[in-house]
Order: structure tokens, then C-alpha cells, then sequence
């Protein structure tokens, strides 16, 4: 068994619950018509020679990360900033812990970050009494419910407005509204005290930029500014991966990131930060971190063709087109990323042998990679890791009935006669009763109906024809 | 112009649906070519490639080579599978292999049905006539991976009595996806039944598609919606006169 | 192995390579900068950022930009940026409009107030209706924590998008510890894809393009 039985029961659950389905379908369709309509070649002409490029200034700064990282670090002294490194998210909650016990702070606020997502990184803080919270409205929501993101761009997708009216009616002292405007308000200014009160900002990066020692962080709302902005420290954490060489290379990656990810041409903030505020700057932090993160990404880096993976920019348009993300919604892939990019990097980071059956889970439609602004090849990596998995379920056992199963195809498929013989006897035991109860049979046939070998196989009529001709 | 063709049928129309294989015979011989049928032929190796059986896989891919290296065309009514023989096999066999080499000879020959009709045949119109609304499935792999989105079109529109209407989610993908099927079947299923509405909103009685796997997979949801829609391969539609 | 020794030493020997070894030459990024003149430079900016809810004025000359901004204000209290142009502009001076905050606790405090917060602005994009605010000139709490942003854009600045940008100040970081673009006010669809504007910045956004010429020449 690739899953288990109650994964199966959870996804099914998902697939049969029209208020999701409706909910996930409607905005990752809302979603792709708008990435189709920004990046469509009337509009972007050049979208396309962007990809290009962006594909390879990522190969690039992989292949050379170590230079990155070492002229990234010097750029970031320069500017009075600390570079901090971590091998996992123990240690980046380390650093933070130990931080805030010196500065005596007792509240962070903090704006979207995927990995500090991918580390339960609010977990580990909570669990040493630092208040972690966060503050872009869909991870509020969430934070609040104790729920998990649904999606990379969109958290909290598959919440109704009922569904956060009654989530803030629990938490906060408000009166109760469903109206997604004034529910926005009651978070902006119940978010607004935190902002002020807050010891520490903790932001992720959308780019890390070596020859600037800067980090890029794009946004809707204006929180991850004053997450970077308002508290006395700002500590951003991100993965190795985000490196790009020099801040023009971001004429191409701000260009596919906004269209890709919402169809927007620009994210309404686009924040370039390096070092603490300067001399005769009038605001901003007074110390600035960024902790360096690999969990896993190194053992990535060394696998030439699944390098690619770490190339993603996390714009969640590979979700949004992805048919099986579609169905089976963000809460069902284990981790903290879902849809394709979460199916090809999570049993990187974890090891393929936790949950074998995320490298299945796609029809290979190609629709992801045709959509990923720095062309990762979404299927290709999938089927390598379907490769690993039976590799791995071949020694350490599992996958008994399946191996055997294609064993036995791949000696019958180069037996023509045989073949042509096995045909005819599956044709006429597919018509017994009971046939279709067995096996995968029995699987098709729960969602639809079996069509059944024919009588004749093709082989079988040709021969006739060319002998009555 | 090449006056002989050999046909790979595949195993999915060699054992479920001949008429399909038949039907192609039959609109390239009134093109005006021979069309021969290897009968050693048997798979593409596609269902092993695609659940992570590499060496398996390797093993029928090797075989098709074998059948197939000294074609001078090689038709096949699938996308899917097309693209499995010009585009994977390099990914089974080592570069410098006697087998890739092989496969570079080949692949150039290995011909989608409805491409060899528009590209190589030069053919638009093949005489048929069909009655009806149909709306077209892009099939996966033919579109993404073979960049077939016209060529299939063009062929639909000059049938005779045959409207062609398109479908919101002429491109989202119908939900087999092979093993996944049965690995997956709610999702699957699920994938299928969305593509049915799409599907229902045209107002199309028959879908086509150039893949026999697709129409496989929405002929069953279909039925097992009860909704009163047929599906046809692309040459069924063109051999009807 | 300290961890900052370690990850080097996992990358080194993922990539294969040695320390102190030169990159491969890196790739150049397409920059193209198109040919907008002025004028139509301004009818694309306040296009773009119309479209996103932002309203774009046109001052011939500094006094226009004074007048706008009290008919913007209508006498409503302001934070204003230590800008030379708005000084020059008078904008400190417009009723209820505080200006020249030295220290960032009287700073804070003023604009967690007030209802509007004036800057200038560093560069506009007109491909995109963005406006650049770096912290060197312009405190960064100002076109935030107020609800309504008002900025003055000299024409002269108003470049024709990210490319001209980035040709303009290849490394923005060496003058400023942070550089901002703003493209229309603050927004979130995070409930039911309904757009919210407002949620923790400002929900109106307003930018007067001054010529330049007279903003000099006065």
C-alpha cells in the first residue's frame, strides 16, 4: 500500500465535499485566467525569452551557489547586518529563541514565509512561551483557527466568509461580521497593536540578491512591510535556494512572479531590504538577521537533474493549474507545500520512503510545467522519484504484487505470441462473473464504468482482412 | 510521398478497441498509402515507465525497437503513446547506448495518426461525413508534449455535417493518467466528472480525442453518470462516410 | 563543525567544487528599456495605477502641487517626509500637516494618527504604476501606517518601467537600507477572492506628477 488507508478516506473525503470542491475550484480557475491573461503574448510579449532566463539564472546560482553565498554574506556585513547559518529548523528557532531572551522579547510578529511554514517554525517558538503571530490577513485566519495553509499564494482558500466570521467571533472580542471588508478591518487593527508592541519582525524572502546583500520580499497587504519595518529587529529566514547574483536579475523574476502567481504586473509592495536603517534614515530596524536555512536543500543540490526542483519561486501557479491540487485541495499532501512543487519536493526534503505515494499522485498532465515561470520539469522529476520509490520498495520490501505484476509484463510484452494468446484468454475471463470485482478492475470500476477487451483484438481482425483480401 | 506506412495500433486499441485501429488502416489506405501491421509488435512500455519500472520498461521499449527499426513511417493512433517512444525512450536508454542511437534513428518516424495526416500526408479533408456536434479533447501528451492542438481541428472541421464546438476545459486533463487511475480513482474520477460538465456545456453529443486511453476514461464516467454522450477517436470519426 | 562550516562544506561537495573557485560566467538578464516619451509616460502610469484603485494628478509647477494636496487634505491632519520637494512645496505648511520628525518614537506616534502621510517619491514606473520610496529620503512608517498615502512624483523621475530601473540604480542597497516599489494601494483577497483594499497599508493612494521644469525653475 502506497497510502494510507486513512489518507484514502481524507482525500475521498475532500473530492466528495461540494463546499471545498466549489471553493478550490473557483479560485485557483479565477487564479489561472488571470496568470493566462498577464503573461499572454499581447501582454507580455517577451514572456516566454523571461522563463528562459529565469531558468537559467537559477541553474546558474545553484551550480555556483557556494560564491553566492559567500559574497551574500560580505554584502550583508557591509551593510551592518549578520548573516546566521542553520543545517534545520531546531536551529533557526534556536536563533530566534536566543535572541529574543536577550532582547527580552516576549511577542514577534511575522509576515508570510513558506519555510518557517516548512519548519513549524510558530510551534517550536510557542512551545518556549515566545508569541509568534502572524499577520497577513489568510495566515491570521489560519493562525487563529489552528488550521494549516491551503495553499502558497492563498492560505486560506477553502475558508467561507461564515468560516472566518466564526473563527473570529471565538478569538477576538469583536462583533461578529461576514463581511470580508469590515473582517479585514477587524484584522487590521487588531494586527495593527501587535505591529507596535512587537520585539521582533520575522519575514521570509522571495529572493535573496548576493550582490546587494539584500532581501527581496514581495506582498500584498503592507504587513510584511511593518513586520520588516515597525519592530526594533527584523530577522528574515529563508532557504539557501532563493539566491539570485544581482538585483537586476530581478527585472526578470518580479516580472514572472506577480503575473504568474495573481496576474498582477507587480505585488502592490515589492521590498528591497539590506542591513539595519543608516545613519540618517528616520525609521526601520536597528538590527537585521537573515538565517540562512537548509534542511534537505543540500541533499537536492546534489542530484544534477532533480537540482531543478530548487528553482521554485513559489508562485503557486503549478497549484492552481494542477488538476489533482484541484480536487484534492492543499490539506491532504503532507508538508507544507502542496500541489505539484509540494509532490516533487517534499520527498526530497523527507526522504521518498514517509509518504511513497506523493510522486503518484499526478496524472502527469504536464499542465504544471507548462506554467512555472522558471520551467521546472515537474513531471520528469515526478516520474524519477516514481523510479525511486520502486527502487527503495524493492529492498525494503513493499510493492510485492505490483513488481511482479510488471515483471511479468516486461517478459510477456516481448513474447508476441504469447502476448497475442494472453489477450484472447483476458478477453474472455473479463466477461466472467466476477471480473470486475477483482484488482484494479475493481478500482476503475468504482468511479465508472469498465470497458471491456474486445472479442476480437485488432491483431486478430487484420489477420482476417488480409486473408479475405 | 511515401506509399507505405506501418501502423503500432498500441495494446489498448490491439485489445479494446480494434475499431479504432481498423478505422486508421482504412483512412490511410484512402489517402493512398499501404498500410502494414508488424505483428510482432505489442507495447510501447509506457505503463512500466510511468509507475517507476525503469528496468521493465527498458525491456519493451527495446523490443518495440527492435520491430520497428527499419519502418520508414510509423503511425499511431495516440499521443500518448507517441510521445512515450520520441520522447522517453531517451530517458530509458544511457546516451552513447546502441538502443539510444536507435532511438534517435526512430523517433524522427514515430508519427502521431492525425499529425501524419496534416504534416507528412498534407491532407485536410479525408472525404468523411459525420452527423453531429462534436467537441474536441486535447489529449495530455499530444498537446504538451507533441504540441498537437490544430492539426486534429483542421481535420474535424472539413467532415462533412460535423460541427465543432469547443469546451471551456478543452485542455484540463481527462483523469486517467494510466496507473494513476487505479491508484487514485476517486480523484480520478473526480477529474473525469469535471471534465464532463465541461464537456455537457457545449452541447456536443460526441467527443473526440486522439488518445483511446481518454475516451476510455470518459466513456466510463459518462455511463456511469447516465449522460447520453459518445466518444470516438479521431479516425472512427474519419473513416465514417 | 560549526553550522555555517558545514553547509558550505554540504555545498561544496554537492556542486563538486573546491573553495575559492571562480563561478562560471553568469548569465546576462534581458533588459530592454522601451522609448516612452514623457508625456506619454504619464498617461501609462496613471493608467496602470488607476486601474488598481490609485488616483494620479498632474501639477504644472509646485504651487499646483500645493493646492492639490490641500484639496486632497481638505484640511485633514498629515504626516509629512523630510523631502526637499515638499518643503519646497510648501506642504509643511499646509493646515494640520506636521512634518520634520527627527526621532522615530514621535514619528511613530504621529502616524499612527493621522489620517494622511505625504512623501515624495524616488522614482515612478510607468509600465507598472509604481512608485519607488527609499529610506534614505523618505521614512518608511509614513507611506504606510497611515490610511491614505499622497506622493509627488517629479516627471523627471517617472521612469518607463523595472528595466530603465534597474539600469538607473543597478544596486539599490549601496545609498539605502530599503527600497520599496508601491503599486497601488494596500490589498488582500485573502477571503473568498474578495478584494479588500486597505488591510495593513493605506487603502487610497494618491500621486502627483509635478514638471519638474517649473518645480526648478521657481
Amino acid at each position: 500500500m502506497l497510502m494510507k488507508p486513512e489518507q484514502e478516506e481524507q482525500i475521498r473525503r475532500t473530492v466528495d465535499n461540494p463546499k471545498i470542491q466549489l471553493a478550490v475550484y473557483s479560485a485557483t480557475a479565477r487564479l489561472k485566467e488571470k496568470r493566462e491573461e498577464a503573461v499572454a503574448s499581447e501582454a507580455l510579449p517577451e514572456y516566454q525569452e523571461l522563463r528562459t532566463q529565469a531558468n537559467r539564472i537559477k541553474k546558474h546560482t545553484l551550480e555556483n551557489l557556494d560564491v553566492y553565498l559567500e559574497e551574500f554574506e560580505a554584502n550583508v556585513e557591509a551593510h551592518g547586518g549578520k548573516v546566521i547559518y542553520a543545517r534545520n529548523g531546531a536551529e533557526v528557532a534556536d536563533f530566534i529563541l536566543g535572541l529574543a531572551r536577550e532582547r527580552g522579547v516576549r511577542m514577534l510578529v511575522k509576515s508570510k514565509s513558506m519555510t518557517t511554514e516548512e519548519i513549524h517554525l510558530n510551534q517550536r517558538l510557542e512551545h518556549h512561551h515566545l508569541e509568534a503571530v502572524e499577520t497577513d490577513l489568510g495566515e491570521y485566519i489560519i493562525q487563529l483557527a489552528h488550521d494549516r495553509p491551503y495553499h502558497i499564494v492563498a492560505p486560506a482558500v477553502h475558508m467561507t466568509r461564515q468560516d472566518v466570521a466564526d473563527v473570529f467571533e471565538k478569538n477576538l472580542a469583536d462583533p461578529r461580521t461576514e463581511e470580508p471588508e469590515k473582517q479585514a478591518m477587524i484584522a487590521r487593527r487588531n494586527l495593527r497593536e501587535k505591529f507596535l508592541a512587537a520585539g521582533i519582525g520575522i519575514s521570509g524572502a522571495n529572493f535573496l540578491v548576493a550582490d546587494s546583500g539584500a532581501v527581496c520580499i514581495v506582498e500584498n497587504e503592507g504587513n510584511a512591510r511593518l513586520t520588516t519595518t515597525a519592530p526594533p529587529i527584523h530577522i528574515a529566514v529563508a532557504g539557501l535556494e532563493k539566491m539570485i547574483p544581482r538585483a537586476r536579475d530581478l527585472a526578470v523574476f518580479l516580472k514572472l512572479l506577480g503575473r504568474s502567481g495573481t496576474g498582477q504586473l507587480l505585488t502592490v509592495y515589492t521590498s528591497f531590504l539590506s542591513g539595519p536603517r543608516r545613519g540618517r534614515e528616520a525609521d526601520g530596524p536597528g538590527e537585521f538577521y537573515v538565517v540562512l536555512m537548509d534542511n534537505g536543500r543540500t541533499r537536492l543540490l546534489a542530484d544534477a537533474e532533480k537540482r531543478q526542483s530548487l528553482y521554485c519561486i513559489r508562485c503557486g501557479a503549478c497549484l492552481n493549474a494542477c488538476p489533482v491540487y484541484r480536487k484534492i485541495g492543499g490539506h491532504n499532501y503532507p508538508g507544507a507545500y502542496s500541489g505539484p512543487i509540494g509532490a516533487i519536493i517534499t520527498p526530497q526534503y523527507e526522504g521518498i520512503a514517509k509518504d511513497p505515494w506523493l510522486p503518484f499522485a499526478s496524472s502527469l498532465c504536464g499542465a504544471c510545467a507548462e506554467v512555472c515561470p522558471v520551467k521546472i520539469d515537474i513531471p520528469k522529476i515526478l516520474l524519477d522519484l516514481r523510479k525511486e520509490v520502486v527502487e527503495d520498495r524493492a529492498v525494503h520490501g513493499g510493492g510485492f504484487v505490483e513488481r511482479k505484476a510488471f515483471q511479468m509484463y516486461g517478459w510477456l510484452m516481448r513474447r508476441p505470441k504469447l502476448y497475442a494468446m494472453a489477450g484472447r484468454i483476458a478477453a474472455k475471463m473479463a466477461r466472467l462473473p466476477g471480473a470486475a470485482s477483482i484488482g484494479p478492475a475493481a478500482k476503475w470500476g468504482s468511479v465508472r464504468e469498465v470497458t471491456l477487451p474486445a472479442r476480437k483484438s485488432f491483431r486478430d481482425q487484420w489477420r482476417e482482412r488480409e486473408k479475405s483480401k | 510521398m511515401p506509399a507505405r506506412v506501418s501502423i503500432f495500433v498500441t495494446c489498448i486499441v490491439d485489445q479494446v478497441f480494434p475499431r479504432v485501429g481498423m478505422a486508421m488502416a482504412e483512412v490511410l489506405e484512402r489517402a493512398g498509402y499501404q498500410v502494414e501491421f508488424r505483428e510482432d509488435q505489442t507495447c510501447c512500455g509506457q505503463p512500466a515507465f510511468n509507475t517507476g519500472y525503469r528496468e521493465d520498461a527498458r525491456k519493451v521499449a527495446g523490443h518495440f525497437i527492435r520491430v520497428f527499426r527499419d519502418a520508414e513511417f510509423i503511425v499511431v493512433p495516440s499521443g500518448s503513446c507517441a510521445s512515450m517512444i520520441t520522447h522517453h525512450f531517451f530517458d530509458l536508454f544511457p546516451k552513447g547506448s546502441s538502443q539510444y542511437e536507435e532511438t534517435e534513428y526512430l523517433a524522427p518516424r514515430v508519427i502521431e495518426f492525425s499529425r501524419f495526416l496534416t504534416e507528412v500526408a498534407k491532407v485536410d479533408d479525408v472525404g468523411a461525413r459525420f452527423e453531429g456536434i462534436v467537441t474536441y479533447h486535447d489529449s495530455c501528451h499530444a498537446l504538451r508534449e507533441l504540441r498537437i492542438k490544430e492539426g486534429p481541428r483542421r481535420l474535424l472541421r472539413k467532415v462533412r455535417g460535423l460541427e465543432l464546438r469547443e469546451m471551456s476545459a478543452a485542455e484540463e486533463c481527462c483523469g486517467f493518467g494510466g496507473t494513476f487511475s487505479v491508484k487514485f480513482p476517486e480523484v480520478s474520477g473526480g477529474m473525469g466528472r469535471t471534465k464532463l460538465d465541461s464537456i455537457l456545456a457545449t452541447g456536443a453529443s460526441t467527443v473526440v480525442s486522439i488518445d483511446s486511453s481518454c475516451l476510455m476514461q470518459l466513456q466510463g464516467v459518462f455511463s456511469r453518470a447516465g449522460a447520453p454522450l459518445k466518444t470516438m477517436h479521431l479516425a472512427e470519426v474519419l473513416a465514417s462516410r | 563543525m560549526t553550522p555555517r562550516e558545514e553547509i558550505f562544506d554540504r555545498v561544496r561537495k554537492a556542486l563538486g567544487r573546491k573553495p575559492g573557485e571562480k563561478p562560471a560566467p553568469v548569465p546576462e538578464p534581458r533588459i530592454r528599456i522601451p522609448e516612452i516619451p514623457p508625456e506619454r509616460r504619464v498617461a501609462l502610469f496613471a493608467g496602470r495605477l488607476e486601474a488598481l484603485g490609485g488616483k494620479v494628478y498632474r501639477a504644472a509647477g509646485l504651487a499646483q502641487v500645493r493646492e492639490i494636496a490641500a484639496g486632497i487634505l481638505e484640511g485633514a491632519a498629515a504626516v509629512c517626509s523630510t523631502d526637499p520637494l515638499l518643503e519646497k512645496a510648501g506642504i509643511p505648511g499646509l493646515t494640520g500637516v506636521a512634518g520634520g520628525f527627527q526621532d522615530e518614537p514621535s514619528l511613530r506616534a504621529a502616524c499612527a494618527l493621522a489620517p494622511f502621510g505625504i512623501t515624495g517619491a524616488d522614482y515612478g514606473l510607468a509600465e507598472t504604476g509604481t512608485i519607488v520610496t527609499r529610506s534614505a529620503s523618505e521614512a518608511r512608517l509614513i507611506s504606510l501606517l497611515p490610511p491614505a498615502h499622497i506622493a509627488v512624483l517629479p516627471l523627471s523621475r517617472l521612469l518607463t518601467g523595472l528595466d530603465e530601473f534597474y539600469t538607473v540604480l543597478p544596486k539599490p542597497a549601496d545609498a539605502s537600507s530599503s527600497t520599496v516599489f508601491i503599486t497601488g494601494p494596500s490589498r488582500s483577497a485573502d477571503i473568498e477572492m474578495i478584494l479588500v483594499r486597505g488591510v495593513h497599508g493605506p487603502r487610497v493612494i494618491h500621486v502627483i506628477v509635478v514638471d519638474e521644469e517649473h518645480a526648478t525653475n521657481r
